[in-house]
């Protein structure tokens, strides 16, 4: 893929970087990334793609943007209150780079359509709210051999891992989501706004390498934040051969109802 | 408790611990920790549930427990 001038000239600094170049950066403007949240970690995720110059963004968020949104997620603005956060979404990325092509999905990710719209996509980044969405997320893209990277925010820590097809997966580590009355929401029991921006950006960058080929991922691993002692860790696990998705006996072979209710409207 | 019963030292979200638990299933239970959305890790390894009752614990051992975060 041939860049033009000033595709050049925007993408510069990716150029000139050692082992990126413009083959890389040719991979991410022919990439597709679907970006399931358009809330905290999808705000920054939204913003570092696009400037990046990932080719086809998919935004799929059924929200509105309300005040107590703007607290962490950036790519929202004060006047944006109580417009779709897919609209405003694509707005900003566009402003910041036209070569972005957005594609707006203004309804949630549910059992009913989320393969057909994952499958479209190269890579799927997690920034949804509530479990039933990431294990959603998870269980689609695993399902349909797709690249994803699931990122989790609570009060002052996150957490975030990547999979990709033949490795673990999230339910490897955690079977079965929480019984609700262990589910603290960032509703419940508030989060720290700039960790999203820390969590995020790190989910956009396992994106940039994933697609360009650039460095080893985050497979097989989860990585862990706590900003009260600044301390990144990050665990190994395998894929489980007693997976209920993954492993050598699956018993999941179909998306199942996920008592969906995103976090925003449980109110 | 039998008094031969000796206590060993491990750390937990680097904390210092003293525990009985021979095992980490034994560990869990003691900590009361929810059947769902936990993984343990030990030093640099997590051990999904399943493996829990499997996994005996040794003397220093650092341990890391982690909840499922769902907030975005």
């Amino acid at each position: 893929m041939e860049l033009t001038s000033e595709q050049r000239r925007r993408y510069n600094r990716h150029l000139i970087l050692e082992g990126f170049g413009a083959e890389a950066q040719s991979k991410l403007l022919q990439a597709k990334v679907l970006l399931v949240g358009a809330g905290g970690l999808g705000s920054p995720v939204a913003l570092y793609l696009a400037a990046a110059g990932v080719g086809t963004i998919g935004v799929v968020d059924g929200d509105t943007v309300s005040i107590t949104n703007l607290q962490r997620q950036v790519l929202h603005s004060t006047p944006d209150v109580g417009r779709p956060k897919v609209d405003v979404a694509k707005e900003r990325m566009q402003a910041i780079n036209p070569d972005v092509h957005v594609e707006t999905y203004e309804y949630y990710l549910s059992e009913a359509n989320a393969l057909e719209l994952i499958k479209n996509y190269d890579f799927v980044i997690d920034g949804t709210d509530n479990f039933a969405t990431k294990y959603l997320v998870n269980d689609a893209c695993v399902m349909l051999n797709k690249a994803f990277s699931m990122g989790g925010i609570s009060k002052y820590s996150g957490q975030l891992m990547t999979h990709v097809p033949g490795s673990a997966c999230y339910r490897c580590l955690f079977p079965e989501p929480p019984a609700k009355q262990d589910v603290e929401t960032c509703a419940m029991v508030g989060v720290l706004g700039s960790i999203a921006g820390m969590l995020g950006t790190v989910q956009a960058t396992e994106c940039i390498k994933c697609i360009t080929g650039v460095g080893q991922l985050l497979t097989n691993s989860m990585l862990t934040f706590d900003a009260l002692s600044m301390q990144w860790q990050r665990f190994d696990f395998a894929q489980r051969a007693s997976c209920e998705l993954c492993g050598t006996h699956p018993s999941i072979h179909q998306l199942k109802e996920y008592a969906f209710k995103p976090c925003s409207k449980r109110v | 408790m039998p008094s031969e019963e000796c206590n060993m030292k491990v750390t937990i979200n680097n904390k210092e611990h003293e525990t009985q638990a021979k095992t980490v299933s034994e560990l869990a239970a003691q900590l009361q920790l929810p059947a769902k959305g936990v993984a343990i890790a030990i030093d640099n390894e997590l051990k999904p549930r399943t493996s829990w009752d499997a996994t005996i614990l040794q003397e220093g051992a650092s341990i890391t427990i982690i909840k499922a975060a769902c907030g975005g």
